[in-house]
């Protein structure tokens, strides 16, 4: 192991890793925001968004993301969408994990028991009241977790934009192994970068989740 | 007064599919009466409580409470403006309580009158007091839910019922869930509202309740009333078979 050129390059990665955050933070936010949509026109009254929805999650999830992120930066510009691939790479993968988080939340939606909107509604609470002050504070409670595990992946997916030259750790690896031929040191040092954001942001899930359990 | 019709079914039927739950039932409930359902399981007589404030809707027939009728067909939208409204004076209490866990007792009693009837906080407070004192419960207004026994739930689940101030009742075994040991706590505060003359309508397997608190028994099964009549006919000297045979059964134990 060459612990002489990791040293050297490391500062590299350093900032690679930022890369790799700020495109998380921002898939992350996206995904959340076409799952919160998503999951709602899934639960929705009217067929028409219903069936969108299911549209949407079984087309995403039943393509390799990949595949979505090329078929936004190079097809992209074939019918006129033409983004930087940083963008690209950002919507693609926030569109992607938005289907399995739009499952996460209508999952958390439908498990809380149907005796509370029963109660809430018996009140005279209407949908949306119920909705909002019985069943989403404690379907927030319950998705904690399993959204955890989404952003997990979706941290791990970030990779997927190295293909189309997004400098971030695995697009970084790939480049120093060209001029260094190290490729063991390389990976070694993007993986252990990737375990650390993932350690964090595992950590922060798990503060959530027993904050949230407590009250 | 007391001879008005105050809850009003006619012809209530209910089916899914080919399967009939409820077979043309007919019930005027006056105000202040206290009515009793009793059946075997299957019978019909959630479904029937159930219809009374559109949780279950009928497939065909009429629920009126004094002359609202309930169960009016009307758009999707003005629907439910009608039913959130009628809603609110028809009060249910469930077999599992279903208290608000996220919320304290505090917040599941107040939570309804502040958003549906403008409660400021501390008429609210006060509300959420005056309900808790009339259950016994005043000491537990902080608590969360998961706190609380299973007696206790379900009487802070009657003063969250009673804070919109209804003018009906509707109790769906509401002591089934209850070790047997904590039943009397929320009886005793039951037999409290029949003496205050709440209108109320019972579904319940405990035959001795109904027997000392209601005016009235009804007697379902298949999904027909088959009897009914003051407890003291129907408990004493029932007329028909089934209801003869459902009663040996649960009064034997």
């Amino acid at each position: 192991m060459d612990t002489e050129l990791i040293l050297r390059v490391y500062p590299f990665f350093i900032e690679a890793a930022w890369v790799t955050i700020q495109l998380s933070v921002l898939t992350a936010a996206l995904g959340l925001a076409c799952g919160a949509l998503g999951a709602a026109a899934r639960l929705s009254r009217l067929a028409i968004f219903r069936w969108i929805a299911a549209t949407y999650v079984s087309v995403i999830r039943g393509t390799p993301a990949l595949i979505q992120v090329f078929i936004l930066y190079f097809g992209g510009p074939q019918v006129g969408i033409q983004l930087d691939s940083f963008a690209a790479g950002t919507i693609a993968l926030g569109v992607n994990i938005g289907a399995y988080m739009t499952e996460t939340i209508r999952g958390a939606i439908v498990s809380v028991d149907k005796g509370q909107t029963e109660a809430a509604r018996t009140l005279g609470m209407s949908r949306w009241q119920t909705m909002r002050k019985v069943v989403l504070p404690q379907a927030a409670r319950l998705m904690i977790r399993p959204l955890g595990v989404n952003i997990n992946a979706l941290i791990k997916g970030t990779a997927l934009v190295a293909p189309i030259s997004v400098v971030e750790l695995t697009y970084t690896a790939q480049r120093f192994i060209g001029s260094t031929y190290k490729p063991f040191e390389m990976f070694l040092l993007s993986g252990l970068l990737y375990m650390v954001i993932i350690y964090v942001v595992g950590q922060g899930i798990h503060w959530l989740d027993r904050r949230a359990r407590i009250t | 007064m007391s001879d008005q019709a105050f809850v009003t079914i006619k012809n209530a039927a209910k089916s899914y599919g080919t399967l009939e739950v409820l077979k043309d039932i007919n019930l005027t409930v006056q105000r202040g009466q206290i009515v009793a359902i009793i059946g075997p399981s299957g019978s019909g007589k959630s479904t029937l409580l159930r219809a009374i404030n559109e949780l279950d809707p009928l497939t065909s027939g009429e629920v009126w409470l004094e002359d609202v009728q309930i169960n009016k067909k009307l758009p999707h939208r003005q629907y439910e403006a009608h039913v959130n409204q009628v809603r609110q004076d028809i009060g249910m209490v469930f077999q599992h309580f279903n208290l608000f866990p996220h919320l304290t007792v505090r917040g599941n009693i107040t939570l309804a009158p502040r958003m549906l009837k403008g409660l400021s906080e501390a008429d609210a407070n006060k509300l959420a007091e005056e309900q808790l004192a009339k259950v016994g419960l005043s000491e537990k207004i902080d608590e969360y839910p998961s706190r609380l026994s299973g007696g206790q739930k379900q009487r802070v689940a009657i003063a969250r019922a009673l804070a919109m101030k209804p003018k009906v009742m509707l109790f769906d075994e509401a002591t089934s869930a209850l070790d047997p040991e904590l039943v009397e706590e929320v009886n005793l505060v039951m037999k409290q509202l029949a003496e205050e003359h709440m209108t109320m309508i019972i579904v319940t397997h405990e035959m001795d309740f109904a027997a000392s608190v209601c005016d009235r028994v009804l007697f379902m099964d298949q999904g027909v009333v088959v009897e009914e009549g003051p407890p003291s006919v129907i408990f004493q000297n029932p007329e028909n078979e089934r209801t003869r045979n459902f009663l040996r059964k649960h009064l034997s134990r």
